[in-house]
This record gives structure tokens, C-alpha cells and sequence, in this order.
């Protein structure tokens, strides 16, 4: 149902009230938008010298590109490794052999339904203690293991969603050409599933890089770190950094966002696969794949 | 290699009533955050679909922005910022001032997916029951409330359902808003114990207690509830 069903095209009358509501609601907003920026100048934030060290160059050098380095550092690492994760669990669920089926799909399972931060934590903690602590993982790879372990978990039911969204005639084909089961999953499934999950799998990015955040908490020399640890303590301007790093991850998320949007699109009219687009399954237990808000749900 | 570290669950009976008061924690968060966030996304979604242009235009700047955000970061805004460095208060006492700031930010956050699925839940009502409630003269206020948005919420149960998983989950993060929640309380034992597997363990089982029932109640509900098309 497109939205504007919901009101009628507008008489006179309606035109009125839309325009009276219009200028009400612009003006409710204006005066939050008031009570906001004179509450920031009241506390001092508005002040120049908090906003003009984002005017100079050596800001940006010194402290956001190096730690953008480090977020997209961490990013990249991760969505290689948790795509590698991801497809060897997706398909192990998808495996003849009901050990693997049962193993992938407990592992599967269990790191989709604990907090990401408690994995992290364990991750940095844990082998120091068993190692009687000769061993130490860097914030580096604790965040990297971490968001693996977690986006690869949700990969591989984006796989596995992705492979069985192709038609079963697909592969009944394949098999009575003479393929074999790998050459039917190498030849005929993956690549058609790749198209149905590709926007699937790019709004999973969107998850890994805003959660790449929290090697804030461990100290990992992300974006974060180096604009409002670093920077921010060096200038005392806390909020206008929080703003500027916001901005700064809406932009770059915005994008992947854009792109798993044309890619859905033309994932639809593609006839280079007979699966449609698959949304990320919801949380276990919650209900069949796709459906309407799976898509919402699945980016949180 | 200490191996009794491994198969040593001692800490976790030790400290039951601290990790049950940090689950306590969790559960509040959650719980009060869910309500808000519902709340808030609800009123985000009828101005996503309103007549008037500028309230759909703020609601999408909203949820654009707040949406793509990590929420560690609206959590520092919230605590560190709005808190600390504002003087912006709920309460005198730092507990409490906390928590209040943590659910701000936590149902800030998860408002925006609330709206997005039940934007989705809208677009499934087929148009002919907007159609009709025009038709017996209801106002847009009027069909989004008694027509559209029921059968939108009733849609959209599952992944409201994984929506609040995600934020059980997420309220781990309020350990940047200085509150102690289970995660906390899971690094605390970290320091005091070593980070072993048993405690590890401990902790995701306590939110996998929490995040599994939700799972299957919410499945169970979405079915039972599923609008007969």
C-alpha cells in the first residue's frame, strides 16, 4: 500500500487544515530545534573554540583519518573473515551429514543469541587466563574475533536463506544433467543465491561497521577513540566531536545503505537469478524468514 | 596451562546474587526502553506517513540519522554528554540519573527500527481497507488508528519480537553510560577471576534465558495474531 492512500487528495477545506497543520508542526519543530541550540549555547558548547579545531587540517590528520583508518581497519578485517564464517556455516547447515548440520547450526545459534560485548570481552579476557597469562590479544583482535564470530553467525543464515531461496527445480535440474552435490552448489546454487543476498549481506555492514563502536569500550583505536577520547579531552569539546562523528558514520552508513538498495533493485528484475532478494532471518524462534520489518529488525 | 580454571563454575555460585541483580538491571533496561521505544516509534511512523510534508521529512531526518549511528556513540551523547558535560539531569542520584539516560538512549535508538518495521507492517495493509475507511469518512488520524496500524502491528509481531532481542542484547552497551548492568558485572568478574569459560558460559546462558523464551513467545504470538488474508 503506498502511503498516500491514506489521506485523500485534498479539497479546499483539506488544503486549509494541511497547510495550518504544516505551518504548526514547522513551527513545534523550529522551537525544539530553538530550545535544543539555545540550551548548547547556554552550556557553552556553541562556542567557536570548541568548533574551530574541525576547521584545521591537522585535526583531521592527526586525530579522525587515523582512527577512521582504524574503524574501516576493523571493518574490513571482519567482513572478510565473518563472509569466510559465514559461508562455511551457511552451507555446513545446509550439509547432508546431520553432525555438521547440527554442530554449524548450534554454533550458528549460540553467537546470534548472546551480546556481542560479553563475546568481545571474553575474547580479550579468555586466552590470557587459560594461557596463564603469557598471551594477549590485542584490542585489535578481540573487536575483529568478536565481530566475526557475531556477523559471521548471521551471514551463514543469510547463506542459508539465500541457497534455499533458489527453486528447487534449479537444482532437481542440475542433478538430472549428472552433476554432482558439489558441482550443483558450486555451479547452480551459489552463484544464483549470491544475487538474492548480496543486498542482504551489504546491509549487514552497515551492522558490522556501526558496531565496530564498541572497541570503545576496549580501547581500541577506532574512530570513536581517537575523536572523543583523544581529541575531544584535548579540546574539552565532547559534544561538538559527538556530533561531527555521528555525522561522520550516518554519511559512510547512508552510503552502504544507498548501495544495498540499487543492488536489491536490481536483484529484482535480474534474470540471472531465479531467487529473489533475501532479507537477514529474524532472531531465533520469532518466525519463518523474510516477511514484512525483517529487514528493519535484522540492520539493529 | 591452569586447567581447573576450566571446569571451574565456583565464581558464578560465589557471586549468584551480584550476577542476578546485574540480569535485574538488564531486565529493567530492557523492558522500560521497549515500552518507550514502542511508543516513540509508533508516533515516528504516523509522522512518516502524515499528510503533512515537513512532519514526514523530520521523521525520516530522525530515523536516518538516529538509525545509522552505533548506539555506543548515543549512549556517550547521552551519559558523558548530555550528563556529565551539560549538567542535563533526571535525578540527583547518579544511579538513577544513569538508568534514566541509558533508556533514553537505548529507546532513542531502537524507536527508529520499531518505525522502519512497522512501516513495513503498513505497506502489507492492502489499500483497500485504507480505501474504505476513507470511504465511511474517517479522518487519516482516524484510519492510521483504527483501521491501518492494528493490522500493521499485527504484521510486524516477529520482528518486533528480534527487534527486542536485539536490544536485551544491546543494553550491554550501557556500560559506556557508566550503569552496571550483567555485562558489567561479567568484566568485574573478569578482573576479579580471570576471564574463564565457565563464567563466560554463565553470562551467556543468563541472556540466552532471556533472549530464547522472547524468541518463541513472539513466534507464537506473531502466529497466533497473523491477519487472515
Amino acid at each position: 500500500m503506498s502511503t498516500n492512500v491514506l489521506f485523500d487528495a485534498p479539497g479546499p477545506r483539506a488544503r486549509f487544515r494541511n497547510n495550518a497543520l504544516t505551518l504548526l508542526s514547522a513551527v513545534v519543530l523550529l522551537f525544539i530545534a530553538y530550545l535544543v541550540i539555545s540550551t548548547l549555547g547556554d552550556k557553552g558548547q556553541l562556542d567557536a573554540a570548541k568548533w574551530e579545531p574541525f576547521l584545521r587540517g591537522d585535526t583531521w590528520t592527526g586525530f579522525i583519518v587515523p582512527g577512521l583508518i582504524g574503524t574501516l581497519q576493523a571493518a574490513v578485517v571482519s567482513a572478510v573473515l565473518a563472509l569466510l564464517f559465514g559461508v562455511a556455516f551457511g552451507l555446513g547447515r545446509l550439509s547432508d551429514h546431520r553432525v555438521i548440520r547440527v554442530v554449524c547450526g548450534g554454533v550458528v545459534e549460540f553467537f546470534r543469541a548472546i551480546p556481542l560485548l560479553i563475546l568481545i570481552f571474553f575474547v580479550q579476557a579468555g586466552p590470557a587466563t587459560l594461557s596463564g597469562y603469557t598471551v594477549s590479544v590485542p584490542a585489535f583482535w578481540a573487536v575483529v574475533i568478536g565481530l566475526t564470530l557475531y556477523n559471521g553467525s548471521v551471514l551463514a543464515e543469510i547463506v542459508r536463506a539465500g541457497i534455499l531461496a533458489v527453486p528447487r527445480g534449479q537444482s532437481e535440474a542440475a542433478y538430472a544433467i549428472g552433476l554432482r552435490k558439489s558441482q550443483v552448489m558450486r555451479l547452480v546454487l551459489v552463484p544464483q543465491a549470491t544475487t538474492a543476498m548480496m543486498p542482504a549481506i551489504v546491509s549487514q555492514m552497515v551492522v558490522l561497521l556501526k558496531d565496530t563502536a564498541l572497541g570503545w569500550i576496549i580501547a581500541y583505536e577506532d574512530l570513536l577513540n581517537a575523536g572523543l577520547k583523544q581529541f575531544a579531552v584535548n579540546y574539552g569539546n565532547l559534544i561538538p566531536s559527538a556530533i561531527v562523528l555521528a555525522l561522520i558514520y550516518v554519511l559512510i552508513n547512508l552510503a552502504l545503505g544507498a548501495l544495498a538498495h540499487w543492488l536489491e533493485r536490481r536483484s529484482r528484475r535480474s534474470r540471472t537469478s531465479a531467487a529473489g532478494p533475501v532479507a537477514a532471518p529474524p532472531a531465533i524462534g520469532t518466525g519463518g524468514p523474510g516477511g514484512p520489518g525483517a529487514e528493519a529488525a535484522a540492520t539493529m | 596451562m591452569d586447567t581447573s580454571a576450566l571446569f571451574d563454575f565456583s565464581p558464578l555460585i560465589q557471586e549468584l546474587d551480584k550476577i542476578l541483580l546485574g540480569f535485574w538491571a538488564t531486565i529493567r533496561l530492557t523492558l522500560t526502553s521497549a515500552v518507550i521505544a514502542l511508543v516513540l516509534g509508533t508516533v515516528l511512523v504516523g509522522m512518516r506517513v502524515a499528510p503533512t510534508p515537513v512532519l514526514r521529512w523530520a521523521g525520516s531526518a530522525y530515523v536516518n540519522v538516529v538509525r545509522n549511528t552505533p548506539l555506543t556513540l548515543v549512549l556517550i551523547l547521552c551519559a558523558l554528554g548530555l550528563s556529565d558535560t551539560m549538567q542535563l539531569n533526571f535525578s540527583g542520584d547518579p544511579t538513577t540519573n544513569y538508568f534514566w539516560w541509558a533508556v533514553a538512549g537505548l529507546s532513542a535508538y531502537t524507536a527508529t527500527f520499531v518505525c522502519e518495521a512497522l512501516r513495513a507492517g503498513i505497506n502489507t495493509v492492502s489499500m483497500g481497507q485504507a480505501e474504505a475507511a476513507r470511504a465511511v469518512g474517517l479522518t487519516f488520524l482516524q484510519t492510521l488508528r483504527l483501521v491501518v496500524l492494528p493490522q500493521a502491528f499485527r504484521s510486524v509481531i516477529s520482528p518486533l519480537g528480534s527487534i527486542l532481542i536485539a536490544l536485551t542484547k544491546n543494553t550491554t552497551i550501557v556500560i559506556v553510560a557508566s550503569y552496571l548492568d550483567a555485562a558489567a558485572q561479567m568484566k568485574q568478574m573478569f578482573d576479579d577471576y580471570g576471564g574463564t569459560i565457565p563464567i563466560f558460559l554463565g553470562f551467556a546462558f543468563g541472556y540466552m534465558v532471556l533472549t530464547l523464551p522472547t524468541g518463541f513467545f513472539f513466534g507464537w504470538l506473531a502466529k497466533r495474531m497473523a491477519v487472515a488474508r
